[in-house]
């Protein structure tokens, strides 16, 4: 037997009342954990956005789309080491419920600007020299059961070819997998040139450029540089870096770090008020066999630690409870949410935030009955029967 | 017989809202060791005020407390602590047991304050649960055991780190007489067969005849009546 076999026994003494507090603690941070997660999901793509990419869009909106000319314009300005465009292809599969997202992007140039796209050498060389290959996405791909080789179409719900048809027949050539895991491999990805050449209208037109600089400290500058010279053109630009296009697009959905403050704060808080007055209550039902502890020669200050390691406990008890509950609960999101939500798992960053949170959480609850437990006065307490 | 301990002008007084109240004032007195002392008196007298001060878990408003060569009633809460551990075993009327723990590991609890290893510990439990003649029920709660059997549990806590001096507020105060009697024996047993100085408050004439000595406490004054042992 030692100090901890003491604490354990207390902590579990009255097996209803800390069944009900681990629970509380369990949903707390079940909570937090969940929502912790989407909540990094969400904003991957501010961290995954490359310090030298700058998204230049309509100055109206990315609705709007922009003149192709644009390309070879901002190629020109010093700093710039590539350039790239995408544009909106609205695709679904076979029915419109079974929505596709694709965009039409210049191939050499789009994988230039994004690394990030793995894939074998000869499906890289097919993308980039086939003018009817789709590139797609690993988590489409097994969505839909296709392979390379395979012969798809894909209707627009936007774009109309010249001969009247929204079909647009491809040729899957090549399928892409990501470095990073937060980054979805659910798009797909086609020949801007086979797309443009098809069009009934908005020819020459691409929806965004993609801007990689020489130097990311240079970024400023040169989203200065495109947009004054686009100023007194019909489609005035935006610039912005990528990251904080990405963080205005989901700003669009909401503040969703807010809301996850207004959440948690409100679920700890009431928590944190239920599991402190109950251990206020447990410690003060002890108050007698502290005294005895004291007068058996117990130090104060090791009744005090003792009590504040048993508030600790019970908080990683429900805590980490909590947060592999949630693990299991992603665990089983996270093939059905894949397509929009890539890499939705309690990664460590989130668990050790979550432990430090536990930790502190137990300390809050417990040093109130801890002091009270260390305040304890022997003669006091063994005179009350 | 050398004194364990010295009391020299010990007062002791509280107030209760604008009242001030007496419970004795400057008394003196020496407690040899291997004494077996009860204290006897009327409610209120200060018996249980007089063994608190003994076992440091009060203070007295004035005079000393003398322990061997210790002031007791100068040592720090800390150091007062350590002392009670390494000198003092108590023995409570209503026994104080932790209902969590088995009867072994209630034992083994002051035990956690030394440094002796898990075996060690194990062999002082099973020697005290021996001497109490418990040895077979040491896995036992206390709300399994009889009300005697607990006491002999708390007895066994009282000696397991082999303390000088032992304090024994009512300890038969809540059992039969039946029960009284093997606890007085354990007591009187460990009395002379292992040299413990015994300090006992009791109401029970009775319990008090097993003591070598009984003191009256009356009006913050003592009487001492020497007596044999009870066979």
């Amino acid at each position: 037997m030692n100090d901890l076999t003491l604490i354990r026994k207390n902590l579990f003494r009255k097996k209803l009342r800390a069944i009900l507090l681990t629970l509380s603690i369990l949903i707390a941070f079940f909570i937090f954990t969940i929502i912790g997660s989407f909540n990094r999901v969400l904003n991957a793509g501010v961290e995954l956005a490359a310090a030298d990419r700058l998204i230049t869009m309509n100055n109206s909106g990315f609705t709007q789309s922009l003149p192709y000319a644009y390309w070879g314009r901002i190629q020109a300005i010093e700093g710039v080491r590539n350039v790239s465009h995408m544009s909106w292809f609205g695709g679904y599969y076979q029915q419109p419920t079974q929505v596709v997202q694709t965009f039409a992007v210049d191939p050499e140039t789009y994988l230039a600007a994004y690394p990030e796209f793995l894939m074998p050498d000869d499906q890289r060389a097919a993308f980039l020299t086939q003018r009817d290959c789709l590139l797609v996405g690993e988590t489409l791909a097994l969505q839909y059961g296709w392979s390379v080789g395979d012969r798809v179409p894909l209707l627009s719900n936007i774009w109309q070819k010249t001969d009247g048809s929204s079909s647009w027949e491809f040729d899957i050539c090549a399928i892409y997998t990501a470095s990073v895991p937060e980054m979805s491999t659910a798009a797909a990805y086609l020949n801007y040139d086979y797309y443009n050449e098809a069009l009934a209208f908005n020819q020459d037109r691409v929806g965004m450029m993609v801007v990689n600089t020489d130097d990311p400290m240079a970024n400023d500058a040169i989203a200065n540089q495109i947009d004054a010279m686009f100023a007194n053109s019909t489609a005035q630009t935006d610039t912005a870096t990528e990251a904080a296009f990405t963080q205005a697009f989901i700003n669009q959905i909401g503040n969703i770090g807010l809301i996850l403050v207004y959440i948690i704060g409100a679920a700890f808080g009431i928590i944190l008020l239920i599991v402190g007055t109950s251990l206020v209550v447990a410690i003060s039902e002890r108050t007698r066999e502290i005294a005895v502890m004291k007068t058996l020669g117990f130090p104060a200050p090791r009744i005090f630690r003792m009590v504040l390691i048993e508030s600790v406990m019970l908080s990683l008890v429900g805590g980490l409870a909590g947060v592999g509950l949630a693990t299991l609960v992603l665990k089983g999101l996270a093939p059905v949410l894949a397509a929009f939500m890539p890499g939705l798992v309690v990664t460590p960053g989130i668990f050790g935030m979550a432990l430090a949170m536990m930790i502190g959480f137990g300390l809050i609850t417990g040093i109130g009955p801890a002091m009270n437990a260390h305040r304890v006065r022997i003669v006091d307490a063994l005179g009350k029967q | 017989m050398t004194s364990l301990y010295t009391l020299t002008d010990l007062s002791k007084g509280y107030t209760r809202g604008k009242e001030s109240i007496t419970i004795f004032e400057e008394l003196t007195m020496t407690i040899p060791e291997g004494d077996f002392m009860a204290i006897m008196g009327p409610s209120g007298s200060g018996k249980t005020t007089l063994l608190n001060l003994l076992g440091g878990i009060d203070r007295p408003t004035s005079g000393s407390v003398e322990c061997q060569g210790v002031r007791v009633d100068k040592l720090s809460e800390g150091k007062l602590a350590k002392w009670r551990s390494q000198n003092v075993g108590f023995i409570f009327q209503f026994y104080n047991l932790m209902p969590t723990l088995t009867a072994a590991q209630n034992v083994e609890l002051p035990l956690l304050l030394t440094g002796l290893s898990g075996k060690q510990r194990k062999e002082r439990v099973a020697t005290a649960l021996d001497i109490v003649g418990l040895a077979d029920r040491k896995g036992h709660r206390p709300r399994q055991l009889s009300g005697g059997q607990q006491q002999r549990v708390a007895i066994a806590r009282a000696i397991v780190a082999d303390p000088k001096v032992l304090l024994c507020d009512e300890p038969t105060g809540d059992l039969d007489r039946k029960s009284a009697d093997e606890i007085l024996e354990t007591l009187q047993l460990l009395n002379t067969d292992l040299g413990k100085t015994i300090v006992m408050v009791t109401h029970d004439p009775s319990a008090a005849k097993y003591a070598r000595r009984e003191l009256h406490l009356d009006k913050g004054r003592f009487v001492e009546q020497v007596q044999e042992p009870a066979q």
